[in-house]
């Protein structure tokens, strides 16, 4: 059945209004995150468990992902540079890369899937199993308990995980380049030193600080709206990839956002 | 204490509160009956203020419950409790730390007392030696329980009950029904309980209640609930199949 033209433009204009409608929701879902986290008392051992959990258990992949991208990233360098007779340039090109983009982004990325699935479904089942509830009927707010120490932990965290990336990651291209390829190890670190400055390394870091909000952000709100989204398993199954998606585009586009307007 | 002025509630075009009226005086315990799907764990969450009316209001001591936000809020939610269906106990806690979690964010007890209360408490509903299991270690009977002492640990002063001996033993529910009753003549708190435990919980209340269609079909003492001339009332509280009723 055909519909009218008038008919397209209320459904267009209402789908426009839900879209307006959620971004205000999770832009208000942020603003009381972050007053909860000026107003004591703030949960220090939730912190730390999360710092533990986003942070310490996310290492080992960090490392391996960082490494490999580092080797990766020597490689292609290696051969891209070689044809122009450059191969003197491959440390700052791999540090660049990583310090800039790679480090926060694919960090960012390995966060998102280990650690904001996990945030998203732990806080989606608390909310279908009533425990939400069960905090705010008490008189306190899951804010304190659920919101504010993934976001901490998200902030401290992902920066501390960048750099470990991008130091795995130099080093990784310095494997493959210098011992593997036959580059220099001294202009490998030399070149990188005049090369890679302050504001790169700054670059990286607010990208990271960034993404640790986005990532906590959007899986605690997913999670903890999942009775928006349906009930039960499959509720908390569509919050879970919601997150994952969403916080993932949310990175890319920042990303570009930050580099293009801020750096 | 609580009262409910003619209260509306719809779920995606389906009203499932339609108009209900209802008191609670204080220290007294009124029992919600009705068939499911009647809207009582709704209008149960109305009155915790979990959900809030499309039309009419509920008053907690005078207090529109639906609109009161920040500390007000809080300091009101502070006086209650609420046993829910599923005991709604913290996954990642232990059994102790579930019951003491209220007493530490609500109190300013020491850790020594508190674990004191919580052994004393957890001893009294035959939970003793399993402080340290996890929810998802007991079995439905000791996580309602468990559940029931959380709430009733602080002692609030209103006390909702949603479904406490759903999926229980007749005798672990009659333990639940003995204990809210014996709970109940120690701090005589105002309590309302959803239940389908018909007649054992005509022993422990002062009222009754019972909806159908989203209405309230009729109030009163459960000895005027038990002697009613009302077909419907006759046919659910003696579980019959033919009558009335037919949405079964």
């Amino acid at each position: 059945m055909n519909e009218s033209p008038l008919e397209l433009i209320r459904k267009l204009g209402a789908s426009f209004l839900f879209a307006v409608g959620r971004i205000g929701m999770m832009g208000i879902f942020l603003a009381r995150a972050f007053l909860y986290c000026f107003i004591p008392p703030l949960k220090f051992s939730l912190i730390l468990k999360r710092i533990r959990f986003i942070g310490l258990q996310s290492t080992l992949l960090i490392i391996l992902t960082g490494a490999f991208t580092g080797m990766v990233l020597g490689l292609q360098g290696f051969y891209t540079l070689n044809r122009v007779g450059s191969t003197a340039f491959l440390g700052p090109a791999v540090a660049l890369s990583i310090i800039k983009e790679m480090g926060p982004v694919i960090t960012g990325f390995m966060v998102t899937g280990r650690a904001g699935s996990a945030i998203a479904a732990e806080i989606g089942i608390m909310r279908i199993s009533e425990q939400i509830d069960a905090i705010e009927l008490m008189g306190l707010h899951p804010f304190r308990y659920l919101v504010v120490p993934n976001l901490l932990a998200g902030i401290i965290c992902l920066p501390l995980l960048t750099a470990m990336f991008d130091v795995v990651g130099i080093f990784g291209g310095y494997l493959v380049g210098v011992k593997l390829l036959g580059v220099s190890g001294g202009i490998y670190f030399g070149e990188m030193a005049s090369s890679v400055t302050m504001d790169h390394v700054l670059e990286g870091l607010y990208k990271s600080i960034s993404f640790g909000v986005i990532i906590t952000w959007v899986s605690c709100y997913k999670g903890y709206n999942t009775g928006t989204l349906g009930w039960g398993a499959e509720g908390v199954s569509k919050a879970t990839t919601q997150a994952v998606v969403l916080s993932s585009v949310m990175i890319l586009l920042w990303d570009y956002f930050m580099t293009s307007i801020l750096f | 204490m609580i009262e409910i002025k003619n209260l509306h509630k719809s779920f995606a075009g389906v009203e499932v509160i339609n108009g209900i009226t209802l008191d609670v005086k204080k220290g007294e315990i009124l029992a919600l009956i009705g068939g499911s799907g009647q809207g009582k764990s709704v209008l149960l969450k109305h009155m915790a203020g979990l959900i809030k009316p499309d039309q009419g209001q509920v008053l907690i001591d005078g207090k529109e419950i639906a609109k009161l936000r920040g500390k007000t809020l809080s300091q009101l939610r502070r006086r209650l409790g609420f046993l829910f269906q599923g005991g709604a106990l913290f996954d990642s806690m232990t059994v102790f730390d579930n019951v003491a979690f209220p007493l530490r964010e609500k109190t300013k007890l020491g850790e020594a007392e508190i674990r004191k209360r919580v052994v004393h408490e957890l001893e009294k509903v035959g939970l003793s030696g399993e402080e340290e299991k996890y929810p998802t270690q007991l079995s439905g009977g000791m996580v309602k329980r468990a559940a029931l002492v959380r709430e009733l640990i602080w002692e609030p002063e209103i006390m909702f009950f949603d479904e406490p001996t759903a999926g229980l033993d007749p005798i672990i529910g009659q333990t639940i029904m003995n204990l809210i009753d014996n709970i109940h003549k120690q701090f005589h708190f105002t309590g309302i309980i959803v239940t389908h435990e018909i007649p054992k919980v005509f022993e422990i209340v002062n009222k009754v209640a019972m909806l159908h269609g989203g209405t309230l079909l009729t109030e009163g003492s459960p000895e005027e609930i038990v002697s009613s001339d009302d077909p419907v009332v006759q046919q659910f509280i003696k579980g019959e199949i033919e009558g009335p009723i037919t949405y079964y």
